[in-house]
């Protein structure tokens, strides 16, 4: 009842320019991030780093990554898992050869990383659309994976193949290896995707992102307006691929501690990021937020329910698991194909002419 | 070889230009000018070769054998995003607009090619990004007054009616400011009113910004109303140059319209 548009006026192209054009909206917002950085660190305990919130924000710097390139510039790409190794296996590279490197230049330098291989792998773009493309980069997803098992080099020659991040410290306070405490490993994790979010949202309302847009829509029309289809796919290529490699670096250094890329960066990764996209909405920055939480979120909700609510055996509630989530993917995309953000714009526009729509 | 006393005043030249796929000969040997500030028609049959030459000027296609001078000078082999820079602005047969995106953001789409910002600055959104992104909004306004389509400035182009999405793919086309500007069969598909509706922006556009326009049409009250000079091709042949009045009454060209008994 209380968001309300109206009468909220705009007299400068500054002011309609806004991210969140709604007084309301900013309100929220910024209620929600003073929440996020002042509050949960303090509520915050192992059960929810580790379950909960690191997961959520991770898969969603993730997501936005794979928004940029696939919802906003429209090239497919399964090659999010692949991606992601490049930016842990950067990470662990760059951290044990200069261990006094502050961890977030070690991982901002692994999203460069990432972003130079994903231009390589941008390549085919050029040439080949759709379908095609989305085999192409699966190529990548698994040319990455072997080159990581393959190469003794990535993982420092160790015994077990497998790389484990040591623990580094920023201003006296583990961020990396087992005695990090939660609440630094969630601040940590939560500064990158707030900075990155809001870059994300600076770059797709501005040139760049309307020059992926056009690419998306209408490649040939684009190129009419003076839009290189190189330079618009490269660099999406890149960016995205930049997010998904720092994605890549947390998931490693912050959230799994060791990793062996065959299980952690497999293709199933690459699938569920490209599902999240799906359910939350291509081409929508809160859209990667709601898919990462929903496709995360909602099999642990419902394991809590059935096992700790109702007393189901866990191995009951694992299958069930698959087939709700499963059915709940299909009720939305048939009740909204667009995605959950688009739901959402809708209901919007619904309030702001709530209660009389005539 | 030509004559020098015109040079200045010719915006878009092509010389002898030839255009082949395979064995199909779409263009032979045509050359013809646009001059400065004139709205030039391009006309002819159906499959007579006026989009091929639309796509020859804008960099889509290549010909095979000939030269094309724009602004006085020879351009050599150009992708299309090349020559948009150069200042060739175009709309489309079958509408292409961004469909995903708002009329506004169509619009601003146009203006890429004006818009220089670098990277970091757009991911801070200070500074040039933000003085740009306000400079040409301000310009887009302007287009959105000129085109009366203030009401749909935020409205997605794909749920517009057919009308609507052709003036706003003419406003896209505008918000380039370009010398040139190819239309493709603006008025396909329209009924009269708002036949009348694009014929007066076209003119308008000639008028108040100065735009050299070059358009293809099939209405013929259209072009002979609207153009000052006229080029009918027919199987991929210039059969006739010259003012609506010489076009009209050239036998030619009214063999190829309306058939001719071969006994």
């Amino acid at each position: 009842m209380f968001y309300r548009e109206s009468g909220d006026f705009k007299t400068s192209y500054l002011q309609d320019q806004q991210i969140f054009p709604i007084l309301q909206d900013r309100v929220f917002v910024a209620v929600v991030i003073a929440f996020a950085f002042l509050v949960v660190p303090f509520l915050i305990n192992d059960y929810w780093e580790k379950s909960v919130l690191l997961p959520v924000l991770i898969w969603s710097l993730a997501a936005i990554g794979l928004n940029i390139l696939t919802g906003y510039c429209g090239q497919v790409s399964l090659g999010t898992g692949g991606f992601m190794a490049v930016g842990a296996y950067a990470s662990y590279k760059f951290t044990t050869a200069f261990p006094e490197l502050n961890l977030f230049i070690v991982v901002l330098l692994s999203g460069g990383v990432t972003a130079m291989v994903g231009i390589l792998f941008g390549l085919p773009s050029l040439r080949i659309k759709g379908f095609y493309l989305a085999v192409a980069t699966l190529a990548s997803q698994f040319f990455l994976v072997w080159l990581f098992n393959k190469v003794p080099w990535f993982y420092n020659y160790s015994a077990s193949g497998q790389i484990n991040a040591p623990e580094r410290l920023i201003a006296g306070i583990a961020i990396t290896g087992p005695n990090a405490p939660p609440w630094a490993t969630y601040l940590f994790c939560l500064i990158f995707v707030v900075v990155f979010a809001l870059v994300a949202k600076n770059l797709t309302r501005g040139r760049f992102g309307r020059s992926w847009m056009a690419i998306r829509d209408m490649d040939i029309a684009a190129e009419i307006i003076g839009v290189a289809p190189l330079k618009a796919k490269l660099s999406a290529f890149c960016i995205s691929s930049f997010y998904i490699g720092i994605a890549g670096a947390l998931f490693f250094l912050v959230y799994l501690g060791a990793v062996e890329p065959t299980e952690a960066f497999g293709i199933d990764k690459s699938f569920l990021v490209l599902f999240m996209i799906i359910i939350g909405g291509l081409g929508s920055i809160l859209g990667s937020f709601i898919g990462a939480a929903f496709m995360f979120l909602m099999p642990v909700l419902i394991k809590n329910i059935l096992v700790n609510g109702v007393g189901w055996s866990p191995d009951i509630v694992a299958h069930l698991i698959l087939m709700i989530v499963g059915g709940l993917i299909m009720f939305f995309l048939i009740v909204e194909p667009h995605g959950l953000a688009q739901l959402w714009r809708v209901a919007k526009e619904k309030l702001r002419l709530w209660p009389f729509p005539h | 070889m030509q004559d020098t006393v015109k040079e200045d005043d010719i915006l878009l030249e092509v010389r002898n230009i030839s255009l082949s796929f395979g064995g199909v000969k779409a263009l032979e040997n045509i050359s013809f000018d646009i001059r400065k500030g004139e709205v030039r028609a391009i006309i002819g049959p159906n499959g007579a070769g006026k989009s091929s030459m639309l796509n020859v000027i804008n960099g889509f296609y290549h010909p095979q054998e000939g030269e094309i001078w724009f602004d006085g000078k020879l351009r050599h082999h150009m992708k299309p995003h090349q020559v948009a820079k150069l200042g060739i602005a175009r709309t489309f047969q079958n509408i292409a607009l961004f469909k995903g995106m708002s009329t506004l953001d169509n619009l601003m789409t146009g203006r890429y090619i004006k818009m220089h910002a670098n990277l970091f600055s757009q991911m801070a959104w200070i500074g040039p990004a933000q003085r740009e992104e306000i400079e040409h909004r301000q310009k887009v306004e302007e287009i959105i007054d000129f085109l009366k389509i203030q009401s749909i400035r935020k409205t997605p182009v794909g749920k517009l009616p057919y009308g609507m999405q052709k003036r706003v793919e003419l406003g896209r086309a505008l918000a380039a400011e370009s010398k040139l500007l190819l239309l493709d069969e603006p008025m396909a598909g329209m009924n009269l009113e708002e036949k009348e509706d694009m014929c007066r922006f076209v003119l308008d556009v000639n008028e108040q910004f100065g735009t050299t326009i070059a358009l293809i049409e099939h209405d013929m009250g259209v072009v002979m109303d609207i153009s000052n000079r006229v080029v009918v091709l027919d199987y991929g042949k210039k059969l006739a140059d010259g003012s609506p009045d010489e076009v009209r009454n050239n036998e030619e060209v009214i063999d190829a319209y309306l058939g001719v008994s071969h006994d």
